[in-house]
Formats: structure tokens, C-alpha cells, sequence
């Protein structure tokens, strides 16, 4: 098979490392966005050189945007005094799409891990205890993770917060909506019978 | 028993397994990162493995079937720390493919004891003692290693992790390790006594098995949960 030309090669190895894509799927992308130069690759490219010029971490919240605060912290209805923590900006995003929570957010950027040696410093924690202690925060609200790094960071969380007036307070474990009982893992519904509620 | 994931690639993941017959074990798990397959793969779930390789000596992959969630024990402050702890050991100290049955045993019995009964922590030290021993570094604390004398133990000498009477220390006391009344007895410790057993098997594990391995310290979901349980039992003193 002849070789595409070195600047084609270079693009299709780039491609190749994103995630959800091979050297044989990038080679189709690109391929494609050749064949739709006008249409895809050259405002693709467009875009792609905006966002990274623009692209940046709020510098409150980690939460990724185009300017130092983002969006959702520079929204005076946004500070209702309630504040998320997520794991990642993806978990941020997944609950935005929900359109169920008002408040501000936080992202760790990752969960204490005694294996890959990712402790306390290593996360954005000093950061959202200093945001309770300035930002009149009245309850703190753990989405992390229901796995065992993310419960033992929710946990240390909770811990570095004992003691102020803050309320913390977990998402709820257990069916999730159009959940069958016969096809949840035994841990699942342990979880959902201890937290379940008058009904 | 599963011990570590590690996520290799974007689909997979490696994972560590602490087995009655292959002691700690490593694989890969193909599709370990999917929605069906990563929330069985959490540590200390007990899961159904088989491992296949082209030779002995390759990494292999494991087809992995759910046997048993410790699910319960993440909305649990110090029994979710002290499963960490008992992971990250054996993680850490653990040779690979190397069986060790009894200590198994004894994990498995450690894990279902956590968050139910008062006394796990006590177990967890007991646990901690049986990992030195089945590395070879067991300590003998029914003798005395200088009088053989089997009442009086005050001491462990931290070279050989043998007991020392308070007689048979004499001038050397101060370079003696104290030995916790209830381990010398046999009982349940009071409260308090716990943090001295800790102290104990503490220097052992890095002075035998840590420094062994180029000195790494010993993994900090240990100190973690000795803190909690330190506050607690402050808390309920």
C-alpha cells in the first residue's frame, strides 16, 4: 500500500491519538475531512486553532473555558451558596446537561488514589476549602464516584470540612431511573435498601 | 480478591488479584474500562477469574465474573479505609504468583469482619502481623528470646522481632521496642492500647519489608487509616 504524502501521514498520526480512534479510523477521518475540505477541514481547523488560543482552566472552579473565571462562577445566580465537587470537568458537564443543579461547581481533577500515589495536595482540595471559608457557602454537595477511590476521597472531603458550618451532603447510590432489580449487582442494591426513603 | 485496576489503554484495564492459589496476580482485562465490566472491577470485590496466556511468563488476560461486591462498605468512613489499607499492603508488599493460603484465609476473614463487628480493628492488626509472618518476618512474642521465660514479656527486640522479658532487657531496654500488654496476653486490646500494636507492626513492615523495596514508604492508606482510628477512639475516650 503506497503511503499518503507526509503532511496527510503527520495528520492521520495525530488523529490516530485521540480517544475512540485507531490508525485505521483516523485514516478514514481524514480521508473524509479531505474529500469535505471546504465543508469540514478548513473550519475544523478554524475552530480547532481558536480553542487553542482560547481554551483555558477557570481559575475558581477548574472548570474549563475561554476566560480565567468561567462561566458559572462569574453568574451572580449561579452563587447560591451551594457548591458541587466533581471528579473531572466531564462529570461537570453531565450534570449540566441534567439542568438539576443551580449552584457553582468544583473539579478535584481526580480522586485520592493510595496505588497511583495521588494524595490531598495533588487535587484541587485546598482550593475548595479556601472557596468555603470565602465564598459563604452554606452547603457542599459530593458527586464523586461511587467507587472506592471516589467514596475515600468524598470521605476525606467530608473530614477536612468536619467542624465548620457547612453542610455535606452525597448523591444518593441505588436503582437508577428504568433500572431493573433483577439485573443490579448485589452491592447496588445493598446501597438503595440503606438509603431508602418514606414513600 | 481484587486489589488494584489500573486502566491500560482505552478499553482495557490491568488489574492485581490476591488469589488462594496464585497469592497476588496480575492481568489484563479486555473491555475492563467498559459500563457492564468496571463497576465489578473494584477493589475488594471477590470475582470469579480465569487466566489464560501464550506462556507462563506473560502478564495474560483474565475473564473476571462477579462473585461478591464489598459495595457496602463505601458509604463507611474507617471500614472504607481500612479495605484500602489491606489493598494498598498487598499491593505493595506482596511477591507475585507467590500462594500464600493462609493469609488468604485470613484477608477474606479480616474483609468480612470490617464495618460489622467492634473489633475489626484489632483484626486488622492480627492481619497485619500474619502478612509479616507469611513474608517470613512472623514475630514471636510468647518467649522470652533471652531468659525463655514466658511471663514478664515487656519488649520486642526490633532486629529479630522477638520478645524480651523486662528482666532479660536489662540495659538494653531502651533500645527495645515496648511490647503491648494485650498482644504479650493474648486479649483484645483495651481502648487505646490499639495505636502501641500499630506502633509495632508499623516498624516491622518498613524495616523488613519497605526498605527491602529500595526503601519506598509504606503506602500512605495505612497512616490514613491508623489517623482515623486514632481520632475515633480519642473521640469515644
Amino acid at each position: 500500500m503506497s503511503e499518503a504524502p507526509r503532511d496527510i501521514e503527520n495528520l492521520i498520526e495525530m488523529m490516530a491519538k485521540l480517544p475512540g480512534l485507531g490508525p485505521r479510523s483516523a485514516r478514514r477521518a481524514v480521508l473524509h475531512l479531505i474529500r469535505k475540505r471546504a465543508l469540514l477541514l478548513t473550519p475544523l481547523a478554524d475552530a480547532m486553532h481558536q480553542v487553542a488560543i482560547s481554551a483555558r482552566e477557570c481559575l475558581n472552579c477548574g472548570n474549563v473555558g475561554v476566560t480565567d473565571i468561567c462561566e458559572i462562577c462569574a453568574s451572580e445566580k449561579r452563587g447560591n451558596g451551594q457548591i458541587c465537587v466533581v471528579e473531572d470537568v466531564a462529570d461537570l458537564w453531565a450534570m449540566e446537561r441534567g439542568k438539576a443543579f443551580a449552584g457553582r461547581y468544583h473539579v478535584l481533577g481526580g480522586t485520592l488514589s493510595a496505588l497511583d500515589n495521588v494524595g490531598p495536595e495533588d487535587l484541587r482540595i485546598p482550593r475548595l476549602l479556601d472557596r468555603v471559608a470565602t465564598e459563604g457557602v452554606n452547603e457542599v454537595i459530593l458527586a464523586l464516584n461511587a467507587t472506592v477511590d471516589g467514596q475515600t476521597t468524598a470521605h476525606y472531603i467530608a473530614e477536612q470540612l468536619e467542624g465548620t458550618e457547612v453542610a455535606v451532603t452525597s448523591l444518593a447510590q441505588g436503582v437508577p431511573i428504568g433500572g431493573e432489580l433483577d439485573y443490579l449487582d448485589d452491592g447496588t442494591i445493598s446501597a438503595a435498601l440503606k438509603a431508602r426513603k418514606s414513600f | 480478591m481484587l486489589v488494584a485496576v489500573r486502566r491500560h489503554g482505552e478499553t482495557s484495564a490491568i488489574i492485581e488479584v490476591f488469589t488462594e492459589g496464585h497469592g497476588r496476580h496480575a492481568g489484563v482485562v479486555r473491555g475492563g474500562t467498559s459500563r457492564k465490566i468496571a463497576p465489578i472491577l473494584q477493589p475488594g470485590a471477590q470475582l470469579d477469574l480465569t487466566w489464560r496466556a501464550r506462556l507462563e511468563d506473560h502478564i495474560g488476560a483474565f475473564t473476571v465474573e462477579p462473585r461478591r461486591s464489598r459495595a457496602g462498605l463505601l458509604a463507611e468512613r474507617v471500614p472504607l479505609a481500612g479495605l484500602n489499607a489491606i489493598c494498598a499492603l498487598i499491593s505493595f508488599a506482596l511477591p507475585e504468583r507467590e500462594p500464600h493460603p493462609r493469609l488468604y484465609e485470613q484477608t477474606q476473614t479480616v474483609l468480612d469482619l470490617l464495618g460489622e463487628s467492634a473489633h475489626w480493628p484489632y483484626a486488622y492488626l492480627q492481619w497485619e502481623l500474619a502478612l509479616l509472618r507469611a513474608l517470613g518476618f512472623g514475630l514471636s512474642l510468647d518467649v522470652c528470646a533471652v531468659t525463655g521465660a514466658q511471663s514478664g514479656l515487656a519488649y520486642v527486640s526490633p532486629k529479630t522481632g522477638r520478645a524480651v522479658s523486662a528482666a532479660g532487657a536489662g540495659e538494653w531496654a531502651d533500645r527495645l521496642l515496648p511490647l503491648p500488654a494485650f498482644l504479650a496476653e493474648g486479649r483484645p486490646p483495651e481502648p487505646g492500647e490499639l495505636s502501641q500494636g500499630f506502633a509495632l507492626s508499623g516498624h516491622f513492615l518498613d524495616s523488613r519489608i519497605a526498605r527491602g523495596l529500595a526503601g519506598k514508604p509504606l503506602p500512605a492508606a495505612r497512616q490514613r487509616l491508623l489517623d482515623l482510628l486514632g481520632r475515633q477512639s480519642g473521640a469515644a475516650r
